[in-house]
This record gives structure tokens, C-alpha cells and sequence, in this order.
């Protein structure tokens, strides 16, 4: 093996162990800590099917967002969407064989690569000539957004572009999967790829210390996944117990 | 005009958003505490050597006690969506008053001391210190937000400034720095048990005064009941309700409801107040402690249902909370919700048909309605989501033939705080709260141009009571805010009610 490719060995077990250890606990920080109060925003369902289907809207068309402004919306779901699209169609990279809803849509997703550059360069648009959003923008937000735009980009090209083995990086992560190190491929040493790969275990690394926790973080936002019924049902925390006694 | 020592904004016909101008309301900073006041409510005389260390600890202890701090701390990704839809924002120009500042406050001791990136890159991710310049800025931003929401309802994550802002003010008022203003009311509410200080002997001479005002103009002896055991219903009502202008005449209002209902009420001398300013503060405890009177004087009164008067930030924990604080009321009557809005109630008898009412009787008023933030994003009426919004105006277009709303974006969820909520009312903050009142400014300039609007009708003490002050600012009369049971009142025809003729020629022999 290249020294190359230890070093992405290293990186991607690292980087996996970091995300999911790092946002596993997270999860649980989340889970555990109590919401001592009823705080929905109102008007908000009084059942819980109603809720999920307000976090729904929420999740998949962002709807106070949209709400709210009109531009940051559009860029901002337009990267999101084709992010997952694009993440849905990298499945292809680690299916052996390939499930067939990706492989339909793999041919048509891959162009979405575009779209998802264009809603991380608006939102790096809007951050800097808004004097609002300029204000309040430290200097990992801009990071963050070329960070995922590095990724983008480097990732496009790759299947536009300079065309790199691809073949060979699915065998690397197919062989880096099941801890099969005896017949792992080299990496590809392309730049972009080698870029390419780099970005993401780096993003891998980042997003349980980061704001990308805003992810795991909008399911347990109590404004949003409260049922409104206070005065049906008592809601009272195991800490305000005490106070009871 | 009322004088001001500070420039009043010019009304436009939209709300625009203002570029920023840095430090513009740093100097606003609303009275600190004595000791004796903060030691009323459990908390630190003042602040002392080390306070650093506790506002850190006391930090890490709200973390683990409020999912919310936690969650909202962390899921901030800085989009802007909020950045101009805070009416202090929209007033001042004062970029910490945009609510992702605001919360960054916080938020940026918050990564410093408990988070890997905060700690190891804190000039990466903005965070720093906590030092004295530090705790200045939370001490007078923190008591730059009124808690209304607006900015929860656009946020993609639902971030609430409100919970983070209350989280600062429970942190301060335990070192020691809390804010003269809630926290001598909250001590009042414990001592007397209203946030003016009535004592019973003058709440009695009050209500008797009413009886007789009422008698005098409709020859009806409406009762205003205090301390009555065996009565049905509790009333809890916000203190103003007893003699400020425009809230006692929605008492009045209330009472010749209950009176048309046949139902027998009372009000009480221990729960003589509907507001809990522990919510203010962010103070379960406190919260909790205001709240257990209410409790207590539903037991000893022996009533079967509790009804909350006109208040807005009240309506939001007697919905939201009470039953979690203080309950289980099961020792009242299942049929009704435990605490009913006197709306509901109201709205209630006139669908039964139990009330005469003569629209009429407001024909020379044009209303338009402002939707209080507590209850407009913090608590519904009736049973279904939007009651709030519904209710409200389906009385008051029972009781008025002129009704019309204001723009839109400036009501129902997106309705912006009348600049005095969230223990903001206080005259050491005249100039946050004039300028925090724009945005509603605007937009009722608007009707007033366009439909000749002539009254704002409200539903909460604090907003009666920051409208009657602020509108001369903009040049409108004070009188213009009404309560929305003073229209009821003006229309209700109690039975056995002296003919208008009548009352007019009495009116004349009073004149």
C-alpha cells in the first residue's frame, strides 16, 4: 500500500469514529436532558402525528425559513436537497451490487452537483454583502461554506472533467468496509480526488463540534417538536419534581 | 408630542429594515437590584469576587436542566433569517439587537468554556472571554428583549431568543445582578400578593367603587366579588385591572359577563394578580412560587373553575404552565379547561346566546386588534390551534360593526411586541421601548390612514399599559388603546337595564 493510502485508511476510520461516536453522544446530551416546559410555537398541533408532520414540513421544505426570507431559502434548500441527492447517488460507491433506485437515478442526480454550487455560492454571497448576516458571520462560517464548496466543486470536476479511476476508489472503500487490507487497492493519486477525499474526512471530523449540529439538533428543538396540550397533560421534569416534595 | 431626550423614528409606511448603526442602544441599561430585593427571591445580594467562576457554573447547571439552552446553543448556523424581524432591531438599528446576536452573546461563552472548538480555536468560531465588558453587555442586552418570539417563528430550528435571554437573566439574578424592575415586583407579589402592592382593604374600596359606577350608569347591581368562598369562579386578573385606564374598564367588562352568564365568581385577595414575572426572569422557582398561589386560593375559596383576565405573558404560563407548575387541578370541574381565558368564556356565552348585545353602541369606533406576543406564539384560546387569533377578533366583531386588521406581516404569528413586554416596562427603558414600538407604530399608521381607524383594541396589561404611554410619542392619543371587555362592556344591554334615553338624561343631570 502507498503511503497515500494508509494515510486514508487512517483518515476514514478516524473520521467515521469521530462522527458517529461524536454525534451519538450528542444525541444522547439531547435526549437526556429534560424540557422541563411546554414552549411549542404557536399556533402549533395539539397531537402528535401533527408534529410530525410540522417537523416534516420543517425538514423537507423548510418552511419557516421560507417564511422568513425568501433568497436564504431558495439557496439554502436548493443545497441541502441536492446535497442528499447527491450523497444518495455516492451509495454507487459502496454497493456492491448496486441497489437499483440508485442506480436509476444515478445518471440524472449526478448533474445536481451544479445545483448544490450554486446554493452554497449564494449563501457565501449573501454572508458577505448583507451587512446583517456580514455582522454576525465569524470566520468558520466562511470556512464551513468553502469547506462543503471545495467538496462540490472537486467532486464535479472529478465527474465532469478529469475523469479519475473511480473503479479503484470503490474497491479502496469497499475493501476499507469489510477490513479487508491484504488485496486494498491504491488510491487514486489525482489531485482532485485526493482533495476530493480529503474535504470530506475533514467535514466527517468536524460536524459533531461544529453548527452542523443543527442537523440532529432541529428534531429536539422544543419550539418545534412540542405537542400543544399544557393544559390537557402536566409536564413536569424530574428535576422540578424535587420541587414538589 | 411628549418630550423625549432621544430622537422618536419617523413612522414609514412600511417597516424597513435599517442598516446597522454599532453601540446605538449600549448606553440603555435598566436600574440594577439592591440586595434586599434580590434576597427576596433567593438569589445573591450583589456580585462578588469570583462571580466568574458561578456565572460558568451556573451556566453548565441550565444546560443540563433546559434541552432548549442546549439545543438552541448549539444548532445556530448563523443563516440570518432572524436578523430582521426583532421590532428593537427594526427601532434601534443596534446590531445586538438582532436575536443571533443576541444570542451570541451568550453563545460565544457558552463555545469558550464548553465546547472542544470554543476551547482549542475560540478566534475560529467567535468565541471568547467571559469579562466584566463581557457581563455589561448581557446586562444590558438581555434586558433589551422582550421574550415575544417573533424571531422562534422564523427561525429554521425554532431557536427562541426568549429561552436564551431568560437563561442569562436567571444566571445574573444569580450572582447577583438582577434587574430592580421584575424582581421588586416579584417581591411585592410575595409580600402583598399583586405586582402593584394593592393591599385587600384598598382592592375591596376599588371593587365597591365599580359596583357603584356600574349601578349608576345602568341602574344593574353587577357585583364584583372578592374573597367569596363557594363561589364557581375564580377570576385572576393582572393587577392594572383594578384601577389603570384602559384595563379597569375590561373588568367592568368582565363582570357584567359573569353577570349576564348567572354564574357566581370572585376574585381573590391572595391571587390578586394574573401576571407572573418569574417567567420574566427565567426562574422556574420564582415561576413556580407565583403560581402556587393561584392554587391555593382556588382550594380555600372552594371554586370549581378558574378564568384568567385580559393579560398577555399571564395567559402564556396559566396556559402553558399553570397545570405543570401547580397541579393537578383535579379538585376542579372536569367539563371546563384548567384556566379558561375570560375570552373563551365570553366568546362561550355568546354562541349560547346568553348575552344582549347592541353593536350599535361602538358605531363611533373604527378597532383594529394587536395580537400580544405571549399569547399570539406562546399559548392558544379554544380548541383548535389559532384560537388565539380567532377568538379575540370574533368578540370583538360581535360587539363592533367596524373592524378592520392591520397589515399581515404585523399580526396573528408574525404580530410584533408592543416594545414594553418581557419586564421591559419600566421608565429607566423609555427610550427602548418607544423605539421598540415602531413596527406596531407603522403598521397602525397605516390603518389609521387608509380606514380611518380610530381605537386599538389589546389583550394584555402590559400592552394597555406601554401603548397608553408611548402613543403620544408618535402623536396619537393615549386613549386610543382600549381593552377588548371595555367593548363588550360599552355593548352588552344588561337585562333590566335602564333605557338609553334614560341613561342619557342621567347623564345630563350628572353633567
Amino acid at each position: 500500500m502507498s503511503f497515500l493510502t494508509i494515510a486514508f485508511v487512517a483518515l476514514f476510520y478516524i473520521a467515521t469514529l469521530i462522527l458517529v461516536v461524536g454525534l451519538a453522544r450528542r444525541i444522547r446530551l439531547y435526549w437526556k436532558t429534560p424540557a422541563p416546559l411546554k414552549i411549542p410555537t404557536t399556533p402549533a398541533p395539539t397531537t402528535q402525528s401533527g408534529v410530525a408532520l410540522r417537523m416534516f414540513r420543517e425538514v423537507v421544505f423548510f418552511e419557516s425559513l421560507f417564511k422568513s426570507t425568501k433568497w436564504t431559502w431558495l439557496f439554502g434548500w436548493v443545497f441541502h436537497m441536492a446535497l442528499f441527492a447527491v450523497l444518495f447517488r455516492h451509495l454507487r460507491y459502496f454497493q456492491e451490487p448496486v441497489w437499483a433506485p440508485v442506480a436509476f437515478v444515478s445518471p440524472l442526480f449526478k448533474y445536481l452537483a451544479f445545483a448544490m454550487v450554486i446554493g452554497l455560492l449564494g449563501l457565501l454571497a449573501r454572508r458577505m454583502l448583507v451587512d446583517r448576516v456580514r455582522y454576525i458571520t465569524a470566520p468558520s462560517d466562511i470556512l464551513m461554506l468553502l469547506l462543503l464548496l471545495g467538496i462540490g466543486v472537486t467532486g464535479a470536476l472529478t465527474t465532469f472533467v478529469a475523469h479519475t479511476d473511480v473503479v479503484a476508489v470503490k474497491s479502496f472503500f469497499r475493501h476499507l468496509m469489510t477490513f479487508n487490507f491484504e488485496t486494498m487497492p491504491n488510491v487514486p493519486t489525482d489531485p482532485l480526488m485526493v482533495v476530493h477525499l480529503l474535504l470530506v474526512g475533514v467535514l466527517m471530523i468536524i460536524f459533531p463540534i461544529s453548527k452542523l449540529l443543527h442537523a440532529p439538533g432541529v428534531f429536539f428543538s422544543p419550539s418545534r417538536n412540542q405537542v400543544d396540550n399544557p393544559r390537557e397533560q402536566r409536564h413536569v421534569s424530574d428535576w422540578a419534581k424535587k420541587l414538589e416534595n | 408630542m411628549a418630550k423625549a431626550e432621544f430622537e422618536v423614528p419617523e413612522l414609514t409606511e412600511y417597516t424597513e429594515v435599517p442598516k446597522l448603526e454599532v453601540g446605538a442602544m449600549a448606553h440603555a441599561k435598566s436600574f440594577v437590584a439592591a440586595p434586599e430585593f434580590q434576597q427576596a427571591l433567593n438569589f445573591k445580594g450583589e456580585l462578588q469576587d469570583g462571580w466568574e467562576q458561578e456565572v460558568i457554573d451556573h451556566m453548565g447547571d441550565l444546560l443540563g436542566k433546559y434541552r432548549s439552552l442546549q439545543v438552541y446553543l448549539d444548532s445556530c448556523v448563523k443563516c440570518g433569517a432572524c436578523t430582521d424581524k426583532c421590532h428593537y432591531y427594526l427601532g434601534t438599528k443596534d446590531p445586538k439587537n438582532m436575536p443571533v446576536a443576541r444570542q451570541d452573546l451568550l453563545r460565544k461563552v457558552y463555545r469558550r468554556y464548553f465546547t472542544f472548538a470554543g476551547k482549542y480555536f475560540p478566534k475560529l468560531v467567535g468565541a471568547t472571554d467571559l469579562t466584566r465588558e463581557v457581563l455589561d453587555d448581557w446586562y444590558s442586552y438581555f434586558h433589551q428583549c422582550s421574550q415575544c418570539r417573533r424571531c422562534s417563528v422564523f427561525c429554521p430550528y425554532g431557536i427562541d431568543t426568549a429561552e436564551i435571554s431568560m437563561a442569562a437573566r436567571e444566571i445574573m439574578d444569580r450572582i447577583g445582578l438582577g434587574q430592580k424592575y421584575c424582581n421588586e415586583i416579584i417581591g411585592k407579589v410575595f409580600r402583598i400578593g399583586n405586582n402593584l402592592g394593592l393591599p385587600g382593604p384598598a382592592l375591596e374600596d376599588t371593587l365597591e367603587g365599580l359596583e357603584e359606577d356600574v349601578f349608576d350608569e345602568t341602574g344593574v347591581e353587577v357585583k364584583y366579588p372578592i374573597d367569596q368562598k363557594g363561589a364557581e369562579i375564580l377570576l385572576v386578573t393582572p393587577s392594572a385591572d383594578f384601577f389603570a385606564e384602559p384595563h379597569v374598564d375590561g373588568l367592568i367588562g368582565y363582570g357584567k359577563v359573569f353577570h349576564e352568564a348567572g354564574v357566581s365568581w370572585t376574585l381573590s385577595s391572595k391571587a390578586s394578580e394574573a401576571a407572573n414575572f418569574g417567567m420574566f426572569i427565567g426562574s422556574y422557582e420564582n415561576m413556580r412560587r407565583i403560581s402556587m398561589r393561584i392554587r391555593e386560593a382556588a382550594l380555600e375559596l372552594g371554586v370549581k373553575r378558574i378564568v384568567f383576565g385580559e393579560c398577555g405573558h399571564a395567559w402564556r404560563v396559566a396556559y402553558s404552565f399553570l397545570n405543570t407548575l401547580a397541579g393537578p387541578f383535579d379538585f376542579l370541574d372536569p367539563k371546563y379547561p384548567v384556566p379558561q381565558h375570560i375570552l373563551e368564556f365570553t366568546w362561550g356565552e355568546m354562541q349560547k346566546g346568553t348575552l344582549n348585545i347592541d353593536k350599535s353602541l361602538n358605531d363611533d369606533l373604527v378597532l383594529t386588534y394587536h395580537d400580544s406576543c405571549n399569547v399570539a406564539r406562546g399559548s392558544r384560546m379554544g380548541t383548535e390551534p389559532g384560537g388565539q387569533f380567532t377568538i379575540p377578533r370574533n368578540v370583538i366583531k360581535a360587539v363592533c360593526n367596524n373592524f378592520v386588521d392591520m397589515a399581515p406581516e404585523t399580526i396573528h404569528e408574525k404580530t410584533f411586541c408592543c416594545g414594553g413586554g418581557g419586564g421591559l416596562l419600566t421608565d429607566d427603558l423609555m427610550e427602548l421601548r418607544v423605539k421598540g414600538a415602531k413596527p406596531r407604530m407603522d403598521a397602525l399608521q397605516n390603518v389609521i390612514e387608509e380606514h380611518g381607524v380610530t381605537n386599538m383594541a389589546a389583550i394584555c396589561a402590559i400592552c394597555k399599559a406601554q401603548f397608553t404611554k408611548v402613543l403620544p410619542y408618535y402623536g396619537m392619543g393615549m386613549d386610543m388603546i382600549m381593552s377588548v371587555h371595555q367593548l363588550v362592556s360599552n355593548a352588552i344591554i344588561l337585562t333590566g337595564q335602564v333605557t338609553e334615553d334614560d341613561d342619557d338624561e342621567s347623564a345630563e343631570d350628572a353633567a
